[in-house]
């Protein structure tokens, strides 16, 4: 048997010494790992995107929620998640530069630059915290949701023309169904409902705040459902992103890589959450952007 | 005992201060250019998201960056960019030929379940 399955050591495809795709084995597991992670993620957005295309003319717009951010008061829209994504960024930079340290076996080097790659992972933590913590309590006026199950809110101009949004019907508001976005000369609007029909609707309608998995604020319960799990599943890549940052950060500081000769565990966990921050640019565009 | 089974990391990676100076120099380029891609993106979403005509556009320009920002963290600071061709292929192919896919069927689906409930009002 032996002699004749006996191969060449140094030939490509002979289970020689390196494999023919001049990776070492660990690498090389942790990119399989990430390409059906990654498929795994395919299939959550486009099942998002098969949502959306379905109920395209009731989908809230991700501009409208998400509209807070610390310190300011007032409605600002994709600030808060544009600088979340900077943070991820800016953390991915941290993480490769902690791999160049260590190709250059400096110890200090791999210690500093991963220390700020897990703090910059904290912080996005808590910017998600944020975002939901406002997303379930939703907004002041709340909506009213009809026993059909559609979202609406009351609407009424200020002193300067502009849109405001109220939780009691008050003389001269109207309805605005929660799929209508409002637009320069939005009183014209042939969506809003206004007079008796409006007072009507109200009446059978109940009140809402917030989100949760049945219902939110902004239009179809859907879009809460889907922020939660997607937002929530790549939180969790991060939060294990970060465990193993500092699992991995342990070892260096004990000098385990350094005995080793090479910093390659740093490398592994390196693609790991560059992986991470990969999948928020697309959570980003498709659903905050788009 | 010479064992062929364990595959060792490559140690050609290993280099030195100088070549260390120029490969941050090219982690940095890539940095501005994310930052500078994703400010673009929040400035577009800020400016144009309310208005109507805008979307195909808008549409198309956010791909667009996205899989650009996308191809530079992959290629760069993953360095897959670095790897053999053999390998590169082996990880982007299957994902790229299944992400088409799963798209083009799932989105076909959509449309035509959203044109269903149009025509017919339960």
């Amino acid at each position: 048997m032996s002699a004749t399955t006996h191969v060449e050591t140094g030939k490509a495809w002979g289970g020689a010494y390196r494999s023919p795709y001049g990776i070492s084995y660990g690498k090389m597991m942790m990119w399989f790992f990430l390409l059906s992670d990654a498929l795994t993620f395919t299939g959550f957005l486009t099942a998002y995107g098969f949502m959306r295309h379905k109920y395209q003319d009731i989908w809230p717009v991700a501009g409208d929620v998400f509209t807070h951010f610390p310190f300011v008061d007032g409605h600002i829209e994709l600030a808060y998640v544009g600088l979340m994504t900077f943070i991820l960024i800016m953390s991915s930079v941290t993480m490769v530069l902690a791999v160049e340290a260590g190709h250059r076996l400096d110890k200090n080097g791999v210690i500093k630059w991963m220390i700020l790659t897990i703090i910059g992972g904290f912080i996005f933590l808590g910017s998600q915290a944020y975002e939901w913590y406002h997303f379930i309590h939703g907004t002041e006026h709340g909506a009213y949701v009809t026993p059909m199950g559609d979202v609406f809110h009351i609407v009424k101009a200020d002193e300067h023309g502009h849109a405001e949004m109220l939780k009691e019907w008050e003389e001269g508001a109207a309805i605005k169904p929660a799929t209508v976005r409002l637009f320069d000369g939005w009183q014209d609007n042939p969506g809003l409902i206004k007079g008796a029909d409006a007072e009507k609707m109200l009446a059978e309608a109940r009140w809402i705040q917030g989100a949760n998995l049945k219902e939110n604020e902004y239009g179809h319960p859907l879009f809460g459902d889907f922020f939660f799990f997607i937002t929530g599943f790549h939180g969790f890549h991060v939060f294990s992103g970060v465990v193993i940052n500092i699992v991995i950060l342990i070892g260096v500081m004990l000098g385990i890589y350094h005995k080793r000769g090479h910093y390659e565990m740093v490398e592994k966990t390196g693609l790991y959450w560059h992986f991470v921050d990969l999948v928020w640019v697309f959570v980003f565009t498709f659903f905050y952007l788009l | 005992m010479h064992r062929d089974d364990i595959i060792e990391p490559a140690l050609e990676h290993i280099h030195g201060e100088e070549e260390g100076k120029k490969k941050r120099a090219v982690i940095w380029k890539i940095f501005w250019l994310l930052l500078v891609v994703t400010i673009v993106e929040v400035g577009l979403g800020f400016k144009f998201s309310r208005v109507p005509d805008a979307k195909p556009f808008l549409l198309i320009t956010f791909i667009t960056l996205t899989i650009v920002k996308a191809f530079y963290i992959v290629m760069s600071y993953m360095h897959l960019g670095d790897e053999k061709k053999n390998f590169r292929w082996t990880v982007l192919a299957p994902f790229i030929l299944f992400a088409l896919y799963l798209i083009f069927i799932v989105l076909t689906e959509a449309i035509y379940s959203f044109k269903m409930d149009q025509n017919f009002n339960w």
